[in-house]
């Protein structure tokens, strides 16, 4: 015990270092893979709906395309461009952390909170507007052409659970900022100790690539409903 | 540490490009081109999330273990996509619900 305290004050290290890496490096590479395995699992998560949605589409072209043309495609757009320009304050905060620019780092996460936010919100007025049309699977549920309602109700469970899912993950994002604005805040992140700025990064812009994927899938599909499926 | 700092330049020309791609899918989407419509948002989609993982995510610097977790998601996620889909194309069995 002694030994070990005295070890420890006569050890200088850089106090984010963990006592099982023998450097800063290693240990950001750690954590850098560490969360590339969590994020094969979410690839994973999220590639088994749009499995789903791949086999209900092939099976109900027409009922997929008609629901489709239910959605804003202005409001999916501009959503994604929300989201990419949100990706990019991520990028330039990663590069103000391993640059050490304290104020630079605050101000981007802030930026890619307020961008973050931004996107739920329009997903809010997206979600008030099914409401009211009926669009939300369940016994209130009403689509034009009725033949096609049984169908379009799978779609609309599709767009539910899947840009609920993806919801989730960027309310969790915000989480994830906060707590990093934070420790940008109160010093635990420097120049030295960017790994935690990093990391988080990878989770957000892989929320930003399931976004990609979803958006032309959904919105975009029915443009065209004799040109097949 | 020698970690790699990617420079602003190449993170300000990525944004453009998912931009361009952004609209790219939104215009292709009213061009009609029969089945290939979804081909082409695809195409798109995973060019666009290749950016995205090799400049944002910074996989293009990334020692060869991170590259292979990668391609290793990309596997299972094919694996996953391929093998039920050819179970499900390839069956008379019709449809449900």
């Amino acid at each position: 015990m002694l030994a070990d305290a005295v070890a420890h004050t006569e050890h200088q290290h850089h106090p984010a270092l963990a006592h099982h890496f023998d450097s800063l490096e290693e240990q950001q590479h750690a954590s850098v893979l560490g969360m590339w395995l969590f994020l094969v699992t979410e690839v994973l998560f999220f590639g088994g709906l749009f499995l789903a949605y791949a086999i209900y589409r092939s099976w109900y072209p027409l009922a997929f395309a008609l629901s489709s043309n239910e959605l804003d495609i202005t409001m999916g757009a501009a959503n994604t461009a929300v989201l990419i320009a949100s990706s990019l304050t991520m990028a330039l905060a990663v590069h103000a952390a391993q640059s050490g620019e304290r104020n630079k780092l605050i101000a981007f996460l802030i930026l890619t909170m307020i961008l973050g936010a931004v996107f739920l919100g329009v997903k809010g007025f997206e979600y008030a507007d099914k409401f009211e049309h009926h669009h939300v699977p369940g016994p209130f549920f009403h689509f034009e052409p009725i033949a096609e309602a049984r169908h379009a109700q799978i779609f609309f469970s599709l767009y539910f659970v899947m840009t609920g899912l993806h919801a989730i993950h960027m309310v969790v994002g915000l989480g994830i900022m906060t707590w990093m604005l934070v420790w940008s805040i109160n010093g635990t992140i420097s120049k030295e100790y960017a790994s935690p700025i990093e990391i988080s990064g990878l989770y957000w812009h892989f929320v930003d690539i399931v976004w990609i994927f979803l958006f032309p899938l959904l919105y975009l599909l029915g443009r065209h409903l004799h040109g097949g499926a | 540490m020698s970690e790699h700092i990617v420079p602003k330049s190449t993170y300000y020309a990525i944004f453009l490009a998912l931009m361009v791609g952004t609209a790219a899918t939104v215009g292709a989407a009213f061009v009609d081109l029969g089945s290939l419509n979804t081909v082409v948002a695809l195409a798109i989609a995973i060019t666009k999330a290749a950016l995205v993982v090799l400049f944002f995510m910074h996989v293009k610097y990334s020692p060869k273990l991170t590259w292979l977790v990668v391609i290793g998601s990309i596997f299972w996620l094919l694996l996953l996509l391929g093998v039920t889909l050819g179970d499900y194309m390839t069956r008379s069995w019709g449809t449900y619900g």
